[in-house]
């Protein structure tokens, strides 16, 4: 049998962990076909079939997937699903939201948040945010699985020509509306996908000090973060949050700035490859995960950073 | 309107976890358990909606070992009416979960349902999506912003992208961020009160759904330990060494 996999896309453009997700789906099975619900999402389908791990592409296109409703997505997935063995998805808010809801109609109990693909109903998945990993089997005959996305290279994105099939939409539900989408637009890397993330914590004390953040991320081209404490306190958006409840980064590096380094906080970043704590405290948690500690107040230290890596004559981009 | 919150007791948030040695699961004994936080969320919502005049009757319910009872008498406390405890031996998965709170609905006919959106053990983030699916009642997920208006809600979403605002018609099903609201603390006599407040018993056997498990759990081990790092006395001597000796800038 084959896999199913849902896209995550903007009508316009594949989103990036679509590719990650496609990585992992394909190493569960090699017969990966891909669902696009969406409305005017044509270039998202072409560029899916490109993906040389993509064997078929189908695409609905109706105004009613125009915005991520679960449940117009999940009675349109239902009708495909007597097809496949598994359905899958990538485990960020998109999944998340979604999956559950295709699962339970299913009558299979979902593996979320999978980091490692063992066999075709055998997986590796973090609990206790990441402080244990749990190697499941499912016993069910069909298998919704989502993916952590961080832990699976993205996809080859061309070279592949597979096949677009054009399906008819499924029933639109009445009882949930779309209102707005407040996006938060930036220039810098996205938060799930930068080599370098450089995140501030409660330490910060307040938003306007985000700024000797935001002067290194511009010089590192890296993405900005933030402890749950940072956003709680208002400092800075939601979006920004790396955690157990918000997203889980693994760049080549990761600087935790005033950041103590509580459990929730560890799960977002602790694989990171190269882990920078620059806390005043040296008895943080957070450099018990560090490669590099600096005990010193953080006020001095960004400006000092700053200048240093000025003085550099180059910096990898 | 009526509300049902539904909590679970998991291991403190601030407990250290550790792995068995011979592999079967976490360290539960003698280990600190709570309400998984973004449940406390779910409650504290509930009981402002119903300060507010626009909700008459919160009920709370578990579903677990005898001493899961705890986190219904905490929501009993900080303003649940009543409570309902639903009587497992055994760690029930999600779908689980969702079917024996389905049949609850059924039996006491709530026109919201309330629950954090993941609890902080299993992580899995399901049960309230997969009751809306057994339902076929909307869901708004993680939410960090609820108005309640006649027979809708306007709920504010915490996305990747950012946030997200969506109306669903009640009944309905909302899963709660942390950033919803700050939950309040059970005063004592408020605390006091609570032990004089029903809480109904009901074993899971008895209301005749399969909760048997789907998912085999092989092994559970410790994530692989980080070597450990090394202290470096100067701003000047990490950038030496994020150049030179780990060469990622």
């Amino acid at each position: 049998m084959s896999v199913l996999l849902i896209a995550e896309h903007n009508n316009k453009e594949v989103r990036p962990f679509t590719y990650n997700a496609i990585t992992a789906a394909s190493q569960i099975n090699e017969d990966l076909h891909v669902l696009v619900l969406g409305h005017q999402a044509d270039d998202v389908a072409k560029s899916l079939s490109e993906v040389p791990n993509v064997k078929k592409v189908i695409h609905v296109d109706n105004e009613i997937y125009e915005n991520y409703i679960a449940e117009n997505y999940t009675s349109a997935i239902i009708k495909h699903a007597e097809n496949y063995s598994h359905i899958v998805s990538s485990a960020n808010t998109f999944g998340k939201n979604l999956m559950p809801r295709i699962a339970a109609l299913l009558d299979t109990s979902q593996v979320s948040d999978i980091i490692k693909v063992i066999s075709e109903d055998t997986f590796l998945r973090p609990i206790y945010a990441g402080n244990a990993f749990a190697t499941v089997k499912s016993n069910d005959k069909k298998k919704c699985v989502t993916i952590r996305p961080t832990s699976f290279d993205p996809a080859d994105k061309s070279g592949g020509s597979a096949e677009i099939t054009k399906s008819d939409p499924a029933e639109a539900s009445s009882s949930t509306k779309f209102l707005k989408k407040e996006e938060v637009k930036s220039d810098r890397p996205e938060l799930g996908t930068a080599r370098i993330v450089i995140s501030g914590g409660r330490g910060m004390q307040n938003g306007e000090n985000f700024k000797l953040i935001s002067d290194i991320a511009d010089k590192l081209n890296a993405a900005i973060g933030a402890s749950r404490a940072a956003v709680d306190a208002g400092y800075i958006t939601n979006d920004h949050q790396v955690g157990q409840t918000g997203k889980v980064v693994v760049p080549d590096l990761y600087i935790a700035v005033g950041i103590s380094g509580a459990i929730q906080h560890l799960a977002g970043m602790k694989e990171s490859k190269v882990i920078v704590a620059i806390n005043k405290d040296g008895e943080a948690p957070i450099f018990s995960v560090a490669d590099y500690g600096l005990e010193a107040d953080l006020f001095e230290a960004l400006p000092q950073f700053l200048s240093e890596l000025n003085k550099l004559n180059t910096i990898q981009k | 309107m009526k509300i049902l919150v539904a909590v679970k007791r998991v291991i403190d948030y601030n407990v250290q976890i550790r792995v068995k040695e011979d592999g079967s699961g976490v360290v539960t004994d003698n280990v600190k358990m709570s309400t998984n936080p973004p449940d406390d969320n779910a409650i504290e919502e509930a009981v402002k909606i119903k300060e507010a005049g626009k909700a008459k009757e919160i009920v709370a319910i578990t579903i677990g070992e005898e001493k899961a009872q705890e986190t219904v008498r905490k929501a009993l406390a900080v303003g649940a009416d009543r409570g309902i405890h639903v009587k497992v031996d055994n760690v029930i998965e999600p779908l689980a979960v969702s079917k024996i709170l389905k049949k609850i609905v059924e039996k006491e006919n709530p026109d919201l349902v309330f629950m954090g959106k993941q609890a902080i053990d299993d992580d899995c983030n399901q049960t309230g999506q997969m009751l809306a699916a057994l339902l076929n009642w909307p869901q708004a997920t993680f939410a960090s912003k609820i108005e309640v208006k006649d027979n809708a809600l306007e709920v504010t979403r915490e996305i990747d992208e950012g946030l997200e605002t969506i109306e669903v018609n009640v009944p309905a099903i909302v899963t709660c961020d942390l950033r919803l609201n700050e939950p309040r603390y059970a005063s004592l006599p408020n605390i006091m009160k609570a032990k004089k407040k029903p809480i109904e018993q009901i074993n899971a056997s008895d209301l005749g759904v399969d909760i048997n498990p789907r998912i085999e759990q092989i092994k559970v081990e410790e994530p692989p330990k980080r070597k450990a790092g090394i202290k470096v006395a100067s701003v000047e001597e990490l950038v030496q060494k994020l150049k030179n000796e780990a060469k990622v800038i």
